[in-house]
């Protein structure tokens, strides 16, 4: 029969990020505004 | 086909400026996106580092107003992962990283020419110590021995500097030499690493 599942079984781990690094993602967003103005963007981040 | 319709309408919140939304796509799309990462890079640390550069650059991107809506709101986060992932290897090939193992320790074969902290003690008391033994010195003979020693001077330099023959530079500092020695074995010094 053909092996059909795959060699190393590490590959298929299901994980999901940590609320910490998600957490930080969500900081950055509210903390990043973009604006443009006169054609240039203006990046600041509020922290 | 529902998921890329919440996904499209919960992108669209967040453009107009809610948080909220945001947090709802990564939490939907974590395991997901972790999993696809992980099975690449197989290292559960630079999983979440490229997790968070992929979301990083998204925000960027829908905050800049530069997301074409297309309902392939996944399939383009996965995008930038995937070239993060390859980022992340090209500069692993540039600088390669290694990790021994149980069997071999890379540190038993790598050392650094750095004395350790306790040497480097010893080593300062003895440079301490010998600079008050060539402070005993006749003046000439100091004068030549600092100069070879400490200022790193050819004899020739030596010579015209303190106007006087490389011959005499030369006996002044064996003369140096000698009487170091001598000082050192009449007060029982030990200088030793």
């Amino acid at each position: 029969m053909e092996q059909i599942y795959p060699k190393y079984q590490k590959q298929c781990k299901l994980i999901k990020a940590k609320p910490q690094t998600v957490q930080f993602i969500l900081n950055y967003s509210k903390a990043l505004h973009i604006q443009k103005i006169k054609g240039m963007t203006i990046e600041s981040n509020l922290n | 086909m529902q998921t890329q319709i919440d996904d499209a309408i919960l992108v669209s919140n967040y453009i107009n400026g809610d948080e909220r939304a945001i947090e709802i796509l990564i939490n939907k799309h974590n395991q997901r996106l972790s999993s696809y990462i992980y099975s690449k890079v197989l290292d559960s640390a630079i999983t979440e580092d490229i997790f968070q550069d992929t979301f990083i650059k998204v925000i960027r991107t829908l905050k800049r107003g530069s997301y074409n809506e297309e309902g392939k709101f996944l399939p383009w986060v996965m995008r930038i992962a995937h070239n993060l992932i390859i980022d992340h290897f090209r500069k692993n090939k540039r600088m390669p990283k290694y990790e021994g193992n149980k069997e071999f320790n890379i540190f038993s074969v790598l050392t650094d020419d750095k004395l350790n902290v306790e040497k480097q003690l010893i080593k300062e008391q003895i440079d301490n110590d010998l600079e008050i033994l060539i402070e005993k010195l006749p003046k000439d003979q100091k004068e030549v021995l600092k100069m070879r020693i400490y200022q790193d001077m050819s004899f020739n330099e030596i010579a015209e500097n303190t106007e006087v023959s490389i011959n005499t530079a030369l006996g002044r500092m064996r003369y140096a030499l000698i009487n170091l020695r001598k000082i050192i074995e009449k007060n029982n010094i030990v200088l030793t690493n």
